[in-house]
């Protein structure tokens, strides 16, 4: 009997598992001139949609103590800011090109996107 | 009037955040001049009448920054700031991790079957255990806990979610054990608390977070002495006086005297004096280099013997060491193409850890030996304890780091992780000839008395190659002719004194004339009616141009002029084919002349390609591109950054060599920053050696997690060895990056 239960709620907790990470929604800020990130168990908001050609401030302020936060990649724009904690740390770029851009931490377990319109 | 204004800024980071807040304090009305710099957070603005502190703070405020006006102190810079937190880190890790181990090492000798006996009584009461425990558990662990909650929050799972859901499970039910032996019992377990594993994974798991912190400050090492590189003050001479000032305040134009021992400033060109400068910090170069007046001087180089004065050129952000400072940063913020496929497993690993640690659990239950409550529990904390994507996410980082730091101390500048990526692949390197492989200047390379000359009667006696060369070197001294030059140019090289010339007369096409000691001399082309000398052919199959000397109107000697190749590129040559590397060399010379190049060299024949239009290199690049049947190998120009441009930027890999002070050039991929050809065989051994560092960090993270994973959900791995395991191999990829530093390039 309880191997029964176990097997279901075994069950029920991959799919809760599943549910829970990997089906977010994905909410999608736009940001003009400046955006503040909040850096903390990831990055708040993790979707930044700006616009092509314009200077955007993205201003990341870490409040997490993990130290796998401590730097953030803006890979294809070949930037790595080290980010000390309760610092506002302002990132300036002017995208030339369209598209998908992944952000992360330095060991790349944290995700962000921006989104180049 | 003018009036000067120093203030702070707050919060700049970056270089462009020098440029905005300059642009803003320009755009005042009044102000005439604004400087801001980054790495003392300083402002100077020069204006036409008195601003007001309001309207300073508010241009600043208007780009986002704050204005500090009659700060005296700046704040801590950047680097600072992540220094003291980094040792406070390091220091505040190195008490959990002490206080933790010595805890749990306390709770397995009170509880492991063994040992017990040999415990105090104090040890071996569970209440005290657990006491032990609570410590290691919510303060060890705090760190943990505080990260996983907050990823949690965010619907993200991460390396602490792992570890805090194992260890909060072994202590929980090791807890309840503690306070409710009897439900245990009556369930038929053995109240036994499991605290030894929960205390010893956190210990163990702090322990490689210690290490790891550690390994990885020496993987940032190379930027940091770069900057220490710098100069701290120059001494320029202002209004007749020497004075000390801060580097910051350098301005372009600036005269600055240098002595010896001392550190050069900035960038600059000598007006007065000569010395030995020891460029190797910044270009690699080990002999120091003897520059003279109209000499290109860099900043944070040693100035060796002479005292000179030299007047800036580029000063701030510049200068040579800020420009390889920003390309290595930049260089390390970028993502080699290799990195794509661990950072999209990582993403996704830890819910999938999870998923597999409650179907081991599931598993177990169901189908696992009694007590199938602990088996279960204990192999999956297993699974979540070895699970390691810390591993994954530092094998490429940590290796491009210390890659492009290794390149920038032997003056190979790599301006991003794809570049350093795709150079291994190369099979085919193109070099340009002159300036590359050729020093790009004509040299006297042979000098050739005609044989049976006896002119006794005269009163030149032709005794030595020497007076040929004085002679023609006296008569060119008034040509503008490139091979005059030479001449002149080997002439005061052997020390000769230029005789006294009469009556020059340069003809055009053929050469020059003149007298000397009443005698006339030509020095130029083969004059008609005389014999062409057989010794001058050789020369000219050499690829070599010949000049002749005639005195009174008979052939004396013959001066041979080659654009010489670089001591380095034989060697550089031959290094690259053992490399299994094919090199071909492309140039706008006549076929003849390049073959001769090319065979002293060692190239072979059918890789000549000359007589190639400057505006054709990028043509015949694509067309080798093309030619190359293996997708996976590579091309790679090694030109000189200018002119190459185009056949830089059409190969997979440009190589532009140092000239200059001009390191950013944005067509290569490579910047060499001193001119010896060795470095084009460092570049690639070091691609290839950071590859293979890469590679091997990945196969060890993945094979680790893939491996390792169904064996603790098979049941073969204790939770204790996990978390031992776990801490190893994120050490182990870290370390296996830092001995790229040992490796030769």
């Amino acid at each position: 009997m309880d191997k029964i239960l176990v097997s279901i709620l075994g069950l029920l907790s991959i799919l809760f598992t599943y549910w829970f990470f990997f089906m977010k929604k994905q909410n999608t800020v736009e940001a003009s001139g400046s955006i503040n990130i909040l850096v903390e168990g990831g990055y708040k908001p993790d979707r930044i949609s700006i616009p092509f050609g314009q200077t955007t401030k993205l201003v990341f302020e870490r409040k997490d103590s993990n130290s796998c936060l401590e730097e953030v990649v803006l890979a294809d724009f070949k930037i790595k800011k080290a980010l000390p904690m309760n610092e506002k740390v302002i990132v300036e770029i002017t995208p030339d090109k369209k598209g998908e851009f992944d952000f992360s931490c330095a060991m790349g377990m944290f995700h962000g996107k921006l989104i180049i319109r | 009037m003018t009036t000067k204004r120093t203030f702070y800024i707050k919060g700049m980071y970056c270089a462009s955040c020098v440029y905005s807040n300059e642009k803003a304090l320009k755009a005042i009305k009044g102000v005439k001049e604004a400087v801001v710099n980054l790495n003392t957070g300083k402002a100077t603005i020069t204006a036409a009448m008195p601003i007001t502190n309001d309207v300073i703070k508010k241009a600043v405020e208007s780009v986002g920054y704050e204005a500090m006006i009659g700060a005296t102190d700046k704040e801590d810079s950047l680097d600072e700031k992540i220094k003291k937190e980094k040792t406070k880190e390091l220091k505040n890790l190195q008490i959990k991790t002490s206080v933790s181990l010595i805890l749990a090492g306390l709770v397995v000798w009170g509880s492991s079957p063994g040992l017990m006996n040999t415990a105090p009584m104090i040890l071996k009461n569970m209440v005290n255990h657990l006491i032990l425990a609570s410590i290691v558990q919510f303060w060890g662990a705090y760190d943990f806990y505080k990260a996983a909650i907050s990823s949690i929050k965010h619907r993200l799972a991460n390396m602490d979610t792992l570890v805090v859901i194992g260890t909060t499970v072994a202590y929980l039910y090791s807890a309840a054990v503690v306070f409710y032996p009897g439900f245990f019992e009556s369930l038929n377990l053995k109240a036994e608390p499991y605290f030894d594993v929960s205390t010893v994974i956190i210990g163990l798991i702090l322990l490689g977070r210690f290490f790891e912190a550690k390994a990885k400050a020496g993987t940032g090492e190379a930027i940091k002495k770069l900057i220490g590189l710098q100069a701290k003050t120059a001494r320029i001479v202002r209004n007749g006086k020497e004075i000390d000032i801060a580097i910051e305040e350098v301005k372009l134009g600036d005269v600055i005297r240098v002595r010896p021992g001392e550190k050069i400033p900035v960038d600059g060109i000598i007006i007065e004096g000569d010395s030995a400068i020891d460029e190797s910090m910044v270009t690699g170069e080990s002999m120091p280099t003897d520059k003279h007046k109209g000499d290109t001087v860099i900043g944070a180089t040693i100035n060796k013997s002479g005292s000179f004065l030299y007047k800036a050129t580029k000063v701030g952000k510049d200068t040579m060491l800020a420009q390889i400072i920003k390309l290595v940063e930049e260089a390390q913020g970028s993502k080699a193409p290799i990195q794509r496929l661990a950072d999209v497993i990582s993403s996704y690993f830890v819910p999938i850890v999870l998923m597999l640690a409650i179907a081991t659990f599931a598993g177990w239950y169901v189908f696992g030996p009694a007590p199938v409550f602990i088996h279960a529990m204990l192999n999956a904390i297993a699974v979540l304890i070895i699970a390691c994507p810390c591993a994954m996410g530092l094998a490429t980082p940590t290796a491009i780091m210390v890659g492009t730091g290794i390149g920038a101390e032997h003056g190979v500048l790599i301006k991003d992780a794809e570049s350093l990526e795709t150079a291994h692949k190369v099979k085919t390197i193109v070099f340009d000839k002159t300036g590359t492989l050729t020093k790009g200047q004509p040299e006297v390379t042979d000098i050739i008395i005609k044989s049976k000359v006896k002119n006794q009667k005269s009163k030149l006696q032709l005794k030595s190659q020497n007076e040929i060369l004085q002679l023609a070197g006296s008569i060119e001294k008034f040509s503008e002719h490139p091979l005059g030059e030479a001449i002149v140019k080997k002439a005061e090289e052997s020390k000769l004194s230029f005789r006294k010339v009469e009556r020059f007369k340069s003809i055009t096409g053929k050469g020059v004339e003149g007298l000397v000691n009443g005698k006339k001399i030509y020095v130029g082309k083969l004059l008609q009616g005389s014999k062409s000398h057989s010794g001058g052919e050789d020369l000219k199959n050499q690829g070599k141009t010949v000049v002749y000397v005639y005195i009174d109107n008979k052939l004396t000697g013959l001066i041979a002029i080659a654009d010489t190749i670089k001591d380095t590129a034989v060697e550089a040559v031959k290094s690259l084919k053992d490399a299994g590397i094919e090199v071909y060399m492309i140039t706008g010379d006549n076929k003849q002349t390049a073959e001769a190049i090319g065979k002293q060299l060692g190239i072979k024949r059918e890789n000549i390609l000359a007589e190639v239009l400057p505006e054709e290199k990028e043509k015949k690049v694509k067309e080798l591109k093309s030619n190359i049947q293996d997708l996976r190998s590579k091309i790679a120009f090694v030109g000189d950054g200018i002119n190459d441009a185009p056949a830089l930027a059409a190969s997979d890999v440009g190589i532009a060599m140092g000239s200059g002070t001009d390191v950013a050039i944005e067509a290569s991929g490579i910047t060499l920053v001193n001119k010896n050809l060795m470095s084009v065989v460092s570049a690639i051994k070091l691609s290839r050696q950071t590859m293979k560092t890469i590679k091997l960090n990945l196969f060890w993270a993945f094979a680790y997690n893939v491996l390792l994973i169904p064996v603790a959900m098979a049941g073969k791995i204790n939770p204790i060895f996990a978390s031992a395991a776990m801490a190893m191999s994120s050490i182990s990829v870290v370390t296996n990056s830092l001995l790229l530093k040992k490796q030769k390039i």
